[in-house]
């Protein structure tokens, strides 16, 4: 898993002030859906990323693998700036950097067997000869466990975490250095996601990939993450080892996110230190001055209002961004 | 504020022979399909005690929601037919006429839903929503139909209700008009509300709100919480008990904290290990191998036969849901077994709380 001395010593994936704007419906305002993010993803890592609904973080992912262009700021693979590449390199490129959606179904052609399924991306990237992309498309299917009769099959004929398997097997036979993974496991029934997330393991631990890993759900990230980053309103506010984020968090609204989180466990186990947050997400059109989460914190100050809070590496490979964020009684514990 | 509290006194009234609120009994449902009748729910046993919070939990396609939805007679056009009785106060829901369901739905039994975005006409204010609900039930004028309208409003946390009265469905977000459904569900005092997937559309913070504020309404108002979902977290932050289905029966019914420290069925045990995050960082996820049986194909015997790691000769007689020392299973080797819950390995806290039941 770990870059071998042959590998470039890049991260394998560096984001500079991504922005991206979208203009709303009726054209009349600007929605700044990631304003201003900057990150690396570490070969052979998993990289999280979580936040509340509409905080930024698919966009994210679709602008990763240029599924859609940034507005500003710059994306990096591997030091390399794939905008700048000729057409047909660019097209090369982007095979290995994939993005995997939600909801298998919205990913499957209905009509389309699963054996085409799979192989229609080789097809598409005119990769070697009929037999041998036949052969990848199997050994795909076969590495996400499912037998080789399932190739003749249609979607209907499989249940979601079948599907999700399918999918995932269609984002490996291109050979991808990294896979955006969004939401990959919130459709699949609980007694499957176990199994998913253990073969998005296996696979990461046997092809070296590396992968983002969008959720909005903590337990799914603190299973699978070395590192999450959480996202509020298009921005980052914290970002470190998932291990530390969890136990340590910095900033209010980790802990905030952390405390809510609903656990499964006995009331003698659960602690009374919850915090409720009041309020909901203001709208990306028009973001609180100064730091955005300042209408909901229960810490805000008046400097709170009128200054942004830098983003900074408070102790090491650990960020955030808050103006008190080193004031100690923050903690609910 | 506050989770982690005991078990209410009281909550336990139906099993210790205080006369529940409802009591639904061989309850099942039956629905037309192209390939025929599919017997989508059978058996179904269970009763909520007056104020009590009951979770019912179970994966995708089980039945909860056609559970609750027969409750109230809400059931889709296509359905063929309904076993069983639901007893509410001495009446029997699932036989009793149009009009007489008419005056306990909404009044004395209520739902909200996962989206209440579907509920709510988009094209009346939300105050006008609320007060005709009442003026429905109740003989009240409209001013007073307003006032409460609004009382109502700000008990469930609707920030300056003054304002928001005169709202449309579309100008609030997705907490307050699940802020909003509630109130109107609330407005005429059930005794029961049924609340399908109340925050799974809502983020985790608002989650937190709109959980809090079921809690507190069912405690204050003693209103019976039937709350579906497929979140254990959930349930244990809102329930006092957890009923668990399984492809269209109750497996397992036990208060909260039993069912997740001790299961006792093999299915509500494979289901609290293969939660992610009771688990260390990246080892693997214990997992549940095969899937729920379709309506189409269910087996004859236990339904859960095929993906258990404890299926043995006996397994294939038809199990009945059978009381195990003031908890009920649906599972004839349950004694023999000794089965991991959501404290696997067993935390130092897992010790004295076992001891105390
Ligand atoms: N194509 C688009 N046009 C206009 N606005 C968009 C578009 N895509 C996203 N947005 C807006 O950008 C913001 C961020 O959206 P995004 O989908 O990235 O959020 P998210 O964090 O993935 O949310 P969720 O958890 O709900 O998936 C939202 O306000 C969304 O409405
Ligand atoms: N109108 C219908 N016609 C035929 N079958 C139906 C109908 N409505 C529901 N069913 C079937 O009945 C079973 C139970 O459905 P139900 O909606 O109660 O599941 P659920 O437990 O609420 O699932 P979810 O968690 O996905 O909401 C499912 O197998 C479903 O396919
Ligand atoms: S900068 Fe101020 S408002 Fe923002 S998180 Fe920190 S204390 Fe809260
Ligand atoms: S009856 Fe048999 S197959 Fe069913 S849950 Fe119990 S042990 Fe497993
Ligand atoms: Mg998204
Ligand atoms: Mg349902």
């Amino acid at each position: 898993m770990t870059a071998t001395s042959t590998e470039p010593r890049e991260p394998i994936v560096s984001v500079r002030d991504l922005q991206v704007r979208f203009q709303t419906t009726d054209r009349r305002a600007t929605v700044k859906a990631v304003d201003g993010v900057n990150f690396d993803v570490r070969r052979g890592e998993t990289f999280g990323i979580i936040g509340e609904s509409g905080s930024g973080k698919t966009t994210i992912g679709r602008a990763l693998v240029f599924l859609l262009k940034p507005s500003a700021g710059a994306i990096l693979h591997d030091g390399v700036d794939p905008t700048a590449l000729s057409r047909s390199a660019f097209r090369s490129h982007r095979r290995d950097y994939q993005i995997i959606f939600q909801d298998p179904n919205a990913a499957l052609n209905p009509r389309m067997t699963i054996l085409a399924s799979v192989l229609e991306p080789l097809e598409l990237a005119r990769v070697g000869s009929k037999a041998e992309r036949e052969r990848q498309a199997r050994e795909a299917l076969e590495r996400v466990g499912l037998p080789q009769e399932f190739g003749a099959r249609y979607p209907h004929q499989l249940s979601g975490g079948q599907k999700q398997r399918v999918v995932i097997a269609r984002a490996l036979t291109l050979r991808p250095k990294l896979i955006v993974c969004d939401e990959v496991v919130a459709a699949l029934d609980m007694s499957i996601r176990g199994d998913v997330l253990n073969l998005f393991a296996d696979l990461q631990r046997d092809l070296g990939l590396t992968y983002v890993f969008i959720t909005h759900d903590l337990a799914v990230v603190s299973h699978i993450s070395e590192r999450v980053a959480v996202m509020y309103l298009g921005q980052f506010v914290e970002l470190g080892p998932t291990e530390e984020v969890a136990e340590r968090p910095l900033h209010p609204y980790t802990i905030a996110l952390l405390s809510a989180e609903p656990r499964p466990l006995p009331s003698s186990m659960r602690t009374d230190a919850r915090i409720v947050l009041q309020g909901e997400v203001p709208s990306p059109i028009d973001p609180p001055s100064g730091c955005r989460f300042r209408t909901r914190c229960p810490h805000a100050q008046p400097l709170c209002a009128e200054r942004a809070p830098d983003w900074r590496e408070l102790t090491p490979d650990h960020w955030v961004a808050c103006h008190f964020a080193d004031r100690p009684n923050f903690s609910p514990n | 504020m506050g989770t982690g509290r005991p078990a209410q006194p009281g909550a336990e009234g139906a099993r210790d022979g205080a006369r529940p609120l409802m009591s639904v009994r061989g309850l099942g449902i039956r629905f037309k399909t192209a390939q025929g009748v599919w017997q989508a729910t059978r058996k179904i046993d269970f009763d909520i005690a007056p104020g009590e919070r009951v979770g019912i939990v179970g994966e995708s396609g089980c039945g909860k929601t056609i559970t609750g939805l027969s409750i109230l007679r809400l059931l889709p056009g296509n359905f063929a037919g309904l076993d069983g009785k639901i007893l509410f106060d001495g009446i029997d829901l699932a036989s009793c006429s149009a009009r007489q369901m008419r005056a306990i739905r909404g009044k004395r039994i209520a739902m909200i839903f996962q989206e209440p975005m579907s509920a709510l006409d988009p094209v009346f204010t939300v105050g006008h929503q609320i007060a005709e609900t009442l003026r429905v039930h109740t003989d009240i004028s409209y001013e007073e139909a307003r006032a409460k309208t609004l009382e109502m409003l700000r008990r469930v946390g609707i920030a300056s209700p003054e304002r928001r009265i005169d709202d449309y469905p579309h100008q609030l977000s997705g907490g307050m008009r699940q802020r909003v459904m509630i109130a109107a569900s609330l407005i005429c005092g059930p005794q029961l509300l049924i609340a399908d997937e109340p925050t799974t559309a809502l983020d985790v913070t608002v989650q937190a709100q709109i959980l809090e504020l079921l809690r507190d309404i069912s405690e204050t108002s003693h209103t019976a919480l039937m709350l579906i979902t497929h979140d254990l977290g959930v349930v244990a932050e809102t329930c006092t008990r957890m009923i668990t289905m399984y492809a269209g029966e109750v497996i397992e019914d036990a208060s909260v904290d039993e069912a997740l420290v001790r299961p006792l069925h093999p299915y509500t045990s494979g289901l609290l290990r293969s939660l992610p995050h009771l688990c260390p960082r990246h080892g693997r996820l214990p997992s549940i191998p095969g899937r729920v049986p379709s309506i189409a194909e269910m087996p004859n015997g236990c339904r859960f036969r095929a993906r258990c790691a404890h299926a043995a000769k006996g397994c294939e007689a038809e199990q009945a849901l059978q009381d195990a020392g003031g908890r009920r299973v649906r599972c004839w080797r349950f004694a023999e077994l000794n089965l991991p819950g959501a404290l696997h390995p067993p935390g130092p806290a897992a010790a004295p709380m076992v001891a105390r039941q």
